[in-house]
């Protein structure tokens, strides 16, 4: 999250594309403030005509001259509604416009960009970042612009009714635009703290909600509630020093005018004295500069809003400036005829964030998994066997070498291709929050009840038809309703029901019963004669499931073959399969 | 229909006892809120009513100007001028330093209001139950706590004070111009009329979009949560265009919410600005007739005018803020209701203190069933001595994590009675169980924060020797020494930075740390390699010794360490013995252990 070094009106300008089809009516929205600030301006000049003629005397002009304020009260009214009616709906449509594209980015955008970036930053730039976009388009630009027109002509009307009294005012006006530019540096700095900080705050509150199981079981609610409130009250404090800069220079938007105000009033009623200024030209100016106080004033939070809309917008930016280093290539290649030949070239990878003097993760990997082979990748925790397969659909980018199908190199065929051909099962079995069909068969329509039947008979996931609804049964949150088994399980069966080519299964059955696994091996053996399979394992009963295992070893594959030859040939094989050290055995002879 | 709580929380068209049931609750929370603060707002009232009586007196000294000191001036007495200006100035002045000191006493008070509201939130979220998570959604959780937060923020931070400036400017202009000029003032008062019904109609108009607009924006931010956790899955089954088009439909349902609230607000608004002119029209019309007679003077009229428009200034700003003030008030409904929530497993009135548990565990014909569910556990008696092993196996979703958690109360049962010590579970307080009862879960979560502090969260304040220990016990320390910054590596959200069979590691360092005398392990070595789990079972060996435990476990290597063990099937127990006598009996786990046996090298 690097800052942005650009001004507050070159980050606002990069909302134009978005705004584009609201700038139309965004302008003319302004330009039906500035009306209706002309008419409200205008009335004093006619309350003018009117005193005059009121000291004159004359009962003749007191009612066509109500009658004209009174129709300019109207007039104004109607171009208020004019201009709400103009800038209010196309702001929504921005809105919803960036927060559609802020979706789609980040669901574009590779994993390792989500392993870096806290959920609640993404969360609360997706929701309240883009709210406060949106008041400031339909409102803040609109009324920032237009009361400083006002101002502007204000100015010049008060010179046209006395030059030194307008003089006044414009030289009273230097210390606000003093004020206001220091306000601006200050201000920035502090809006966008405050935004980071409901962004980890809401990070704190994800994680808590979605740790509550782990925070109850060991009964530490009590200490996450400590660490929240001094996360929070990091917050208040940076809010109180947001509202206390819009105090300060509200306490000088106040001030001046009145100051000048003060002054002209002085002035008036000694040139009316001497006969330089009608009184009625004294009360128009009054009144003038009455009507000017409310925009001077309202200055101070336009202004603040104006900078939090800057603030927001940067940091909606940063999103959608991250290069998306995992895109599909210019001219993607299809694979003619697939077969589902795996080939692993020379593999290297290694996280960013790895320390700079150890090995790359992935160390030179070479693997052929031929047409409908399947291989169980066997190696200790955290060698790298999940990496390894999250670098064949691309959820990570090899560093170098290359990874073919059927001879075509991933990185040449669009992401959308290369994951119809790949299928996966995460060794965390991720589910969404809708039905059990949903879930197995992710919305495609062009999958029949056949194919759901067939992949939850694999899977041995029977289980479903007894849900209360059966196959349209909600599974509730990350399908926390079922069962650790129940969720790998219908996870399995949504590989399973993809039909791939390839199958990609991380530790598909570490938390089934035997008697489950035994019964889904039974099954899962029929599809993997046509599917190329790669099978991450940890038991012998996994690898049971291979034609083949390959040992990973130190980032390599250190050892390919049948099982039985890795048991005769390679000691580290043994090492990691067989369990059982000597004390063990002994009991289980026991038994 | 209830309200009661979050039930039927998505309602947005509600009859009047129950919009009056849902706001005496929300009031009441605001209430409860403000107490604490009452000194303060004391000050901030005074404050307020003497910065805008300063700034009112304004019209009032240019009245005095125009009528007084200008006829004295064109006498060459400019005394009297003096004196009005010098007055004005000193008033706009000092009306100008309160304002600035009420605007940052209202920013604290509404901060400190902020900051309890949130940590009541916070704090009651964790207390409710496993079930209300379940039924509620953490994504809803999350809204709650967060846009909905931020709406009553940005009603407190950014409005509440201009809307009290506003209001009393008015009242106090229009008290000026009662003294000032009564007929002036009761033109004034007859303008209230339309007024008030105007924004009548407008509160009745927006309650209902604003209730629908907070249920909208939590789907929205549950659906948000939700592909974004599940990233990885939505990536490899190229969910994201379904997601898109899914997504688009909510933000489309709330872009519409949004812009009729804001067409409402678009004619509320206008429609003030009516009123208004419409009232300086008729001060003047009714005030010239009055000069023409010769019964009012200019200054008068003009000053009449001036507070009459004034009067209106701030509709424009109090307008803007009281529709943030309908949205937050919302908020604050749908707030007040998980607030009201009550957790489904209560802490006890009269607890029975504990000092250290022998940890001993017994099921009293307990059976249970989830809320949505059918009988997951059937009727059941089952005493656990302390100090003993419990292997638990069986077919998945017999509901062997069931029965964990029930003696670690996640849930109670729906009959019957768990108890540790023989006392029951729910005499116990929650931090008493919490000490004594651990249990790893099958899903190992970690938090975004370094290993070491993950660790740490078995024992709050535990030293660094301490965690390592725990560490080295479970046969964690390596691989935790070689990630980039050892154990300060943040592990990132969830623990992604780390395998899966190393966060298996770090959750039971965790519980290694939190020395419960009743541990129970769901699954806690599932991912882990073979020689790993060894290791563990190794550490485990002296961790549970004298304590009482509970093994969940497919792995039957397990059994290796149990003194007993249970078998369940279909949410019965089913066999019940040591390993010896259960392999003897030639039962269904007899045959499992076999079939294990031989799957082993
Ligand atoms: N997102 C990440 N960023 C940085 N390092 C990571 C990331 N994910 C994993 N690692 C590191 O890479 C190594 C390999 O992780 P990986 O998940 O591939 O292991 P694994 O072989 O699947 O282990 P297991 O059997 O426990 O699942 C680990 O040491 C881990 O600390
Ligand atoms: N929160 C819940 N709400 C409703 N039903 C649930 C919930 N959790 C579990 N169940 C159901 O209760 C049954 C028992 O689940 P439980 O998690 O206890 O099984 P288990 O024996 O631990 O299985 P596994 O070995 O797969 O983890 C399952 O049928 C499951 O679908
Ligand atoms: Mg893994
Ligand atoms: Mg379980």
């Amino acid at each position: 999250m690097q800052k942005s070094e650009l001004g507050t009106v070159r980050t606002l300008w990069r909302l134009v594309p978005f705004a584009r089809r609201a700038l139309g009516r965004i302008s003319l929205g302004i330009i039906a403030a500035i009306a209706a600030h002309l008419v409200a301006l205008s009335i004093p000049q006619f309350l003018q005509n009117l005193v005059n003629s009121l000291v004159d005397g004359g009962i003749d002009a007191l009612l066509p001259a109500v009658g004209l304020i009174l129709l300019l009260g109207v007039l104004e009214a109607l171009f208020v509604l004019l201009r709400r009616w103009l800038v209010l709906t196309p702001g929504t449509f921005v809105e919803a416009d960036m927060r559609n594209t802020l979706f789609a980015k980040l669901q574009d955008l590779p994993v390792a960009f989500h392993d870096r970036w806290p959920s609640g930053q993404l969360l609360s730039r997706a929701v309240a970042d883009l709210g406060l976009i949106r008041r400031w388009l339909s409102f803040g630009i609109v009324l920032l612009i237009a009361n400083f027109i006002t101002l502007v002509v204000g100015l010049i009307i008060l010179f046209t009714y006395n030059f030194y009294l307008g003089l006044i005012f414009t030289v009273a006006s230097v210390p606000i635009w003093i004020v206001g530019f220091k306000f601006e540096r200050k201000f920035g700095t502090i809006a966008r703290l405050a935004q980071d900080q409901s962004g980890d705050l809401a990070t704190r509150v994800e994680e808590s909600v979605h740790g509550v199981r782990v925070l109850k079981s060991f009964g530490r609610g009590g200490f996450a509630a400590d660490q929240f409130a001094s996360q929070a009250s990091e917050l208040k404090t940076t809010e109180i020093t947001k509202a206390k800069a819009i105090a300060n220079i509200w306490l000088y938007l106040i001030l001046i005018p009145e100051v000048a105000l003060g002054l002209a009033l002085f002035a008036g009623v000694w040139f009316a004295a001497n006969d330089q200024m009608s009184v009625g030209t004294l009360v128009a100016f009054v009144a003038t500069a009455m009507v000017l106080r409310w925009p001077t004033e309202s200055l101070g939070f336009l202004l603040g809003m104006t900078l939090e809309a800057k603030t927001a917008t940067t940091r909606f930016y940063e999103v959608l400036d991250e290069p998306d280093l995992i895109a599909d290539p210019k001219s993607p290649k299809a694979i003619a005829e697939p077969k589902g030949l795996l080939e692993f070239h020379d593999v290297y990878f290694r996280y960013p964030d790895a320390s700079v003097d150890s090995l790359d993760l992935i160390n030179g990997v070479n693997l052929r998994l031929e047409p409908g082979q399947s291989v169980a990748l066997i190696g200790l925790t955290g060698c790298g066997k999940s990496t390894l397969t999250a670098l064949t659909t691309r959820l990570y980018e090899v560093s170098s070498g290359s990874i073919t199908i059927d001879g075509v190199d991933i990185r040449e065929l669009t992401r959308w291709d290369l994951r119809s051909q790949i299928a996966m099962a995460f060794e965390e079995a991720t589910l969404f929050s809708s039905s059990v069909r949903d879930n197995v068969l992710l919305g495609s329509s062009e999958k029949s009840e056949s194919d759901l039947k067939q992949a939850i008979e694999i899977a041995q996931a029977q289980f479903v038809y007894e849900l209360p609804n059966g196959l349209d049964t909600a599974i509730g949150e990350e399908g926390l309703s079922l069962s650790g088994g129940q969720r790998q399980r219908l996870a399995l069966a949504r590989a399973v029901a993809a039909n791939p080519r390839i199958l990609v299964l991380d530790d598909p059955l570490s938390a089934v019963d035997v008697d489950t696994e035994a019964m889904v091996e039974e099954a899962l053996r029929q599809v993997l004669t046509k599917t190329t399979a790669l099978i991450v394992a940890h038991r012998p009963s996994t690898v049971m499931l291979a034609d083949k295992v390959a040992l990973m070893q130190d980032g390599k594959i250190s050892a390919f073959g049948t099982h039985k030859e890795l048991l005769a040939s390679s000691a580290h094989y043994r090492h990691v399969i067989t369990s059982l050290d000597e004390e063990n055995k002994q009991r289980e002879v026991n038994l | 229909m209830s309200l009661y709580g979050t039930n039927n929380e998505e309602k947005s068209d509600l009859n009047k006892e129950e919009s009056r049931f849902i706001r005496q609750r929300s009031r009441k929370l605001l209430g409860s809120l403000l107490l604490p603060l009452r000194a303060r707002l004391w000050l901030a009232v005074i404050m307020i009513l003497f910065s805008t009586a300063l700034r009112v007196a304004g019209p009032a000294l240019i009245a005095v100007g125009i009528d007084w000191a200008l006829p004295r001036a064109i006498n060459n007495d400019l005394m009297p001028l003096w004196m009005v200006v010098g007055a004005y100035l000193l008033a706009a002045a000092v009306g100008a330093v309160t304002v600035y000191f009420f605007l940052t006493l209202t920013a604290k008070i509404a901060q400190a209001m902020l900051f309890d509201l949130r940590n009541r939130m916070f704090v009651h979220t964790q207390k409710l139950s496993v079930e209300f998570h379940e039924r509620y959604t953490a994504g809803r959780v999350i809204a709650r706590q967060t846009s909905d937060l931020e709406s009553i923020s940005e009603l407190l931070s950014g409005g509440l004070s201009e809307l009290v400036v506003g209001l009393t400017f008015m009242i106090f202009t229009a008290g000026a111009l009662l003294v000032l000029d009564p007929i002036s003032f009761l033109v004034l008062a007859c303008a209230l009329v339309p007024l008030l019904i105007l924004t009548r109609w407008f509160q009745v108009n927006t309650n209902r979009g604003f209730r629908a607009q907070r249920v909208a924006s939590a789907t929205l931010i549950q659906n948000f949560v939700e592909t974004m956790t599940g990233v990885r899955a939505v990536k490899a089954f190229r969910k994201e265009k379904d997601n898109e088009r899914h997504f688009g439909g909510l933000v489309e349902t709330y872009r519409k919410l949004n812009a009729r609230l804001i067409q409402l607000f678009g004619i509320y608004d206008p429609g003030l600005i009516l009123i208004g002119n419409a009232t300086v029209a008729a001060v003047l019309l009714v005030g010239g007739f009055r000069v023409l007679e010769g019964t009012l003077g200019i200054g008068v009229l003009t000053a009449a005018i001036l507070y009459a428009r004034r009067f209106f200034d701030p509709m424009e700003q109090i307008a803007i803020f009281y529709n943030s003030y309908q949205s937050a008030s919302s908020a604050l409904e749908k707030i007040s209701g998980v607030l009201q929530e009550e957790p489904s497993v209560p802490e006890p009135e009269n607890p029975v203190v504990i000092h250290r548990a022998q940890g001993k565990v017994s099921f009293d014909s307990v059976h249970f069933q989830y809320a949505t569910g059918d009988q997951v556990l059937k009727p059941f008696s089952l005493e656990i001595p302390a100090g003993q092993t419990i292997a638990l196996v069986g077919t998945t979703g017999a509901g062997k994590s069931t029965l964990a958690k029930l003696i670690s109360r996640f849930y109670d049962p729906t009959s019957g009675v768990v108890k540790l010590d023989d006392i029951d579970l729910r005499d116990i307080t929650n931090s008493d169980l919490r000490r004594e009862i651990v249990m790893v879960t099958q899903e190992a979560y970690l938090f975004t924060g370094s290993v070491a502090e993950n660790i740490q969260l078995g024992k709050p304040g535990a030293s660094m020797a301490e965690v390592e220990q725990a560490a080295k016990a479970v046969g964690a320390h390596d691989f935790i020494l070689k990630l980039p910054n050892g154990y300060d590596t943040d592990v990132n959200k969830r623990g992604g930075r780390v395998s899966s069979g190393q966060r298996q590691l770090i959750s039971f360092a965790r519980a290694f740390l939190a020395n419960p005398a009743v541990l129970i392990l769901d699954e806690a070595t599932s991912s882990l390699d073979i020689p790993s789990e060894a290791m563990v079972q190794k550490g485990l060996k002296t961790l549970l010794s004298g304590r009482t435990a509970v093994i969940i476990a497919h792995r039957l290597s397990t059994v290796a360490i149990a003194d007993r063990v249970l078998v369940m099937e279909h949410g019965s127990i089913i066999e019940d013995g040591t390993p010896e006598q259960l392999v003897a009996a030639g039962g269904k786990f007899s045959r499992l252990y076999k079939a294990w046996r031989e799957s082993l090298i």
